[in-house]
């Protein structure tokens, strides 16, 4: 099968004066898992449905191999979509639901056969083609759904949330059958997901949106260790944010106040960038696990930030306790790994935080 | 209620299902008792009796031998093919006329939807037999359309004639069955349904044929089969209509002329019952196991389209002429209502407000009696219904299912066949203390009416007493209020919207039955407005005074339904969970 490319230019689409979408641009590679990830009312879904057909853009180019398709109709793109709701249709035996699109491509009949016996094979319900979807699970349906739309050999292949409807346990092992079947198949593949860990685990590159924007577009790691502002640093895993203000810009270090701390001395690298000027409002962000905590007092250098706390309270996560520590007027997370036997900090305790540079990011305001 | 006393009475009673029915308290035995007693009374023995007479020699052994005169009899066996006939022709002239409304308000962005939705309750609203004479005077021999037709182009439309009458008026009346249901239907399709087949390849007509018709099908069979039934069933306008040789018509003349010994009317009465059976099972056929009404939390339905002006044009002519055809037995009565003089001419030659003085000097009983016979029936229907809903919903008494079954089934039964096991059953039964007949007094077309309008009110009930979950119930119980005070204080509040649009339904619907009030009303004394308007329908003198009373009752029955509406409306607003954001 030929592995197509997808490509956004500039799309903008709008109801009325919503704007839904705002200038997205968007290179999806040939062959790539891609997901869209971004909360209810991002524009997310309804991106996937632009490029299925549904929804028409105002202005800008959809690209598919190089191709504008963004004037065709839906029924001839060729681009198959598993529905959030796998929509099966209910009047239809599995089977007829999987041979649905080839009857429409008036495949000649022992093709026919052969194609949905293999697709059925593909997705492992050789056995179910008689029933009606209403008799199965909703992993099987799940499956249904994406036998129906891969028996088609679609050029592009969209899952709208496809695990949200499957319990935790379901959804971790589909997440993987997904894959391995993106992987044999080889078919350019987006899915659009609120589940940020649905995403990182699954995507080849994931764009994150918010109100319309495509805010950044990356490898997992790269969204997670990278993020490029605040927004993106809080969807992709957990952030914590403390107020500062630039105080001084010098050649190797600047200097922050931060509030209800005091002032830092944190190192220029090539993480903190140095486009903030003097006054200039930041949030200072750090991941809760990139904290080691010492008891004794220390002093930062240019190797470790130290910053005092105080314990708040705690959540036990399992892996590790989430503790709550108060940091001036400021609340930060931190998460230390837990060991049987080991005691957990208690409330009221005097912290001490260690924080390497390297962890730190800097977004302005 | 001190905390010592609630501690040592804690509520005792849970519905919970795996509590056996041993537990269940005497009250409830008692209220399941009286309710089983009035179904069986005043419902199922009536109607076995007519079953069992249709079956039974002059020596009361069994016989098929009345069935066996009935299709040896020419007239008997031309009604029962004039039967099937009208009642097959109405449902698919309704279908022509319902299903392409239906299609374009769920299809395309149309703004005629309100109207639609208001043609859904014209059937409840005005009983096709009032309608009958003033589309007599529009589309009869020598009504409006064909005095137009005639001098203008020379030929006239027999669309009045005889059989094609009956269907004509039951088809125009009747449509809006299959319209509501078909409409619902479509309208819970998910939009994703359609989009997957878009996405699969399929369009156009292919679309419709393969996956929007087949999901909207069931509803469509479930309004197709009410059609049927109730124009097998109806009474009122093959007899206003002069049609008498059909099943319904023979089964009141064979009763009230030769007697209610003759055979005739009891087979009758079984092949209705057995044909409104027959089609409900199929729709229920149709309905269960196949929720079509796909849409799911968060979903969309269908995707509405913009019609072309082309388009647009025929659609909005389209729906003018199907509203003014439906609305000409009304506007037909209203008319009629006020004409002096209206024969032989498109529209009557002179008005009067006469016949509403008529009416008011003449009828003002009838109206007092619809007021008194339904108030009552619906009083009683209500009263039913909130018991037979609570003993279903939260008590464990056994079989206690076979209640809202039994009053269910009464929809099965045409007024005809209940009044005739009325009649039959209670014969030479008299009113306790007094000589007079029980079937010869008012109170059996109450029950009647109260029989026949249980379905309705019982549905609203179960309703609105689903809607109110049962921890409500349970976090005023633990709050310390027992069970009585928790039902008063907590239930029947929160009941008291769909337990008044029980009421309202079981009322105007009960306000235009004919076919039970015009066996058992012995004395016009007695008569209340629907069967007022027949009598009146009678004579061509009386058509003014009967249109006039039709207007008023169709004034009753409207303000009725409209009240209902509100508090339904009210209600669900009022007691719908709060709508959760999704994406």
């Amino acid at each position: 099968m030929k592995k197509v490319s997808v490509q956004c230019r500039n799309i903008r689409l709008a109801y009325g004066n919503t704007e839904v979408l705002k200038n997205v641009n968007l290179e999806i590679q040939a062959g790539e898992f891609f997901a869209l990830l971004g909360p209810s009312g991002s524009g997310k879904s309804t991106l996937l449905r632009l490029i299925a057909g549904f929804n028409k853009h105002q202005s800008g180019a959809l690209l598919v191999d190089g191709h504008d398709i963004g004037q065709q109709e839906p029924w001839d793109r060729n681009i198959g979509m598993v529905f959030q709701s796998y929509a099966l249709w209910p009047h239809l035996s599995v089977w007829d639901n999987v041979a649905f699109g080839l009857v429409e491509r008036k495949v000649d009949k022992a093709t026919l056969q052969s194609k949905v016996a293999a697709a059925l094979e593909l997705v492992g319900l050789s056995a179910f083609g008689q029933r009606k979807p209403n008799q199965l699970s909703g992993g099987q349906q799940q499956r249904v759904a994406l036998a129906r739309t891969i028996v088609i050999e679609p050029q592009v292949l969209l899952l709208d949330e496809p695990l949200s409807n499957l319990d935790k346990t379901l959804r971790v092992q589909m997440r993987q059958e997904l894959l391995a079947l993106q992987r044999r198949l080889g078919i350019t593949t987006i899915f659009v997901t609120h589940d940020q860990e649905e995403a990182m685990t699954t995507a080849d590159r994931m764009a994150v949106l918010d109100q319309g924007v495509v805010q950044q577009v990356g490898t997992p790691t790269e969204l997670y260790d990278e993020p490029i502002n605040a927004f993106v640093a809080n969807f992709v895993g957990t952030m914590n944010m403390l107020e500062a203000k630039v105080r001084s810009h010098h050649a190797d270090h600047l200097v922050l106040d931060v509030m209800g701390v005091g002032e830092l001395r944190l190192p220029v690298s090539a993480q903190v960038s140095n486009l903030h000027k003097k006054d200039q409002r930041v949030q200072m962000s750090f991941r809760p696990h990139a904290v080691s905590v010492s008891t004794a007092p220390s002093v930062s250098t240019d190797s470790v930030i130290c910053i005092q706390g105080t314990v708040q309270g705690r959540e036990f996560m399992g892996e590790s306790t989430r503790y709550r520590v108060q940091v001036g007027s400021q609340t930060l997370s931190v998460d230390q790994p837990h060991y049987a036997g080991v005691p957990k900090l208690s409330t009221g305790a005097t912290l001490n935080l260690n924080v390497s540079p390297t962890q730190i990011r800097l977004f302005a305001v | 209620m001190t905390i010592n006393g609630r501690s040592a009475n804690p509520p005792q009673f849970r519905s919970r299902p795996h509590i056996g029915w041993a537990t269940v308290r005497p009250g409830v035995w008692l209220a399941g008792g009286l309710v089983l007693v009035f179904l069986l009374l005043f419902f199922a023995l009536p109607v076995a009796r007519v079953f069992i007479t249709a079956f039974l020699d002059g020596d009361n052994s069994f016989t098929l031998g009345h069935f066996s005169a009935f299709f040896s009899q020419d007239l008997m066996r031309e009604s029962f093919m004039n039967s099937l006939y009208v009642a097959v022709m109405s449902a698919i002239f309704a279908a022509l006329i319902a299903v392409p409304l239906a299609y374009l308000t769920v299809r395309f962005e149309f703004r005629g939807a309100l109207l639609i939705q208001t043609l859904g309750v014209l059937p409840l609203i005005m009983p096709p037999f009032v309608g009958a004479v003033a589309l007599q005077l529009i589309f009869g021999r020598s009504g409006t359309l064909n005095l137009l037709l005639n001098d203008a182009f020379g030929f006239t439309l027999p669309i009045m004639e005889g059989l094609n009458g009956v269907i004509f008026v039951e088809a125009i009346h009747y449509f809006p069955f299959i319209l509501m249901n078909l409409t619902v239907a479509l309208r819970n399709i998910d939009g994703a349904m359609e989009e997957a087949a878009m996405n699969l390849g399929c369009k156009g007509w292919r679309l419709f044929w393969r996956v929007i018709f087949p999901l909207g099908l069931p509803g469509f069979v479930a309004g197709a089969s009410l059609v049927f039934v109730k124009v097998f069933d109806d009474l009122g306008t093959p007899l206003v209509m002069g049609q008498t040789n059909m099943l319904a018509p023979q089964a009141y003349l064979r009763i009230t002329q030769v007697g209610l010994e003759d055979p005739m009317g009891y087979v009758i009465s079984v092949f209705m019952i057995v044909f409104s059976i027959g089609a409900m099972v199929i729709s229920a056929r149709a309905l269960q196991g196949r929720d079509f009404s796909t849409l799911q939390k968060g979903g969309a339905s269908i995707q509405r389209r913009q019609l072309s002006t082309i388009e647009s044009v025929l659609a909005y002519s389209w729906i003018g002429l199907i509203l003014l055809i439906t609305l000409s037995p009304h506007l037909g009565v209203l008319l009629l209502s006020f004409a002096k003089v209206w024969s032989f001419s498109p529209l009557p030659d002179a008005y009067t407000l006469e016949h509403y003085a008529t009416v008011f000097q003449d009828a003002s009983g009838m109206i007092q009696n619809t007021l008194i016979y339904c108030g009552l029936a619906a009083g009683l229907d209500v009263l039913l219904g909130v018991t037979i809903a609570y003993l279903i919903l939260r008590t464990q008494l056994p079989a206690r299912q076979w209640l809202d079954w039994i009053a269910t089934a009464s929809l099965a039964v045409p007024g005809i066949v209940l009044a005739i096991g009325f009649l039959r059953l209670f014969k030479g039964v008299t009113v306790p203390g007094t000589d007079v007949l029980l079937t010869g007094t008012w109170v059996a077309i109450m029950l009647a009416y109260a029989v026949r309008r249980l379905p309705y009110a019982l549905r609203s009930c179960m309703a609105a007493l689903q809607q109110v979950h049962i921890s409500l119930e349970e976090a005023a119980e633990s709050a310390g209020a027992n069970k009585m005070r928790s039902i008063r204080r907590v239930l029947v509040p929160l009941m008291t919207g769909g337990i008044l649009a029980g009421f309202v339904t079981s009322f105007i619907t009960a306000a235009v039955e004919l076919s039970a009030t015009i066996m058992l009303a012995s004395a016009d004394s007695q008569a209340p407005m629907s069967y007022g308007i027949y009598l009146y329908m009678q004579s061509v003198a009386g058509r003014g005074p009967g249109a006039a009373l039709g207007v008023l009752a169709i004034g009753v029955v409207a303000i009725g339904t409209y009240l209902s509406h509100r508090v339904v409306e009210r209600t669900a607003s009022r007691l719908a969970p709060r709508k959760e954001h999704s994406s």
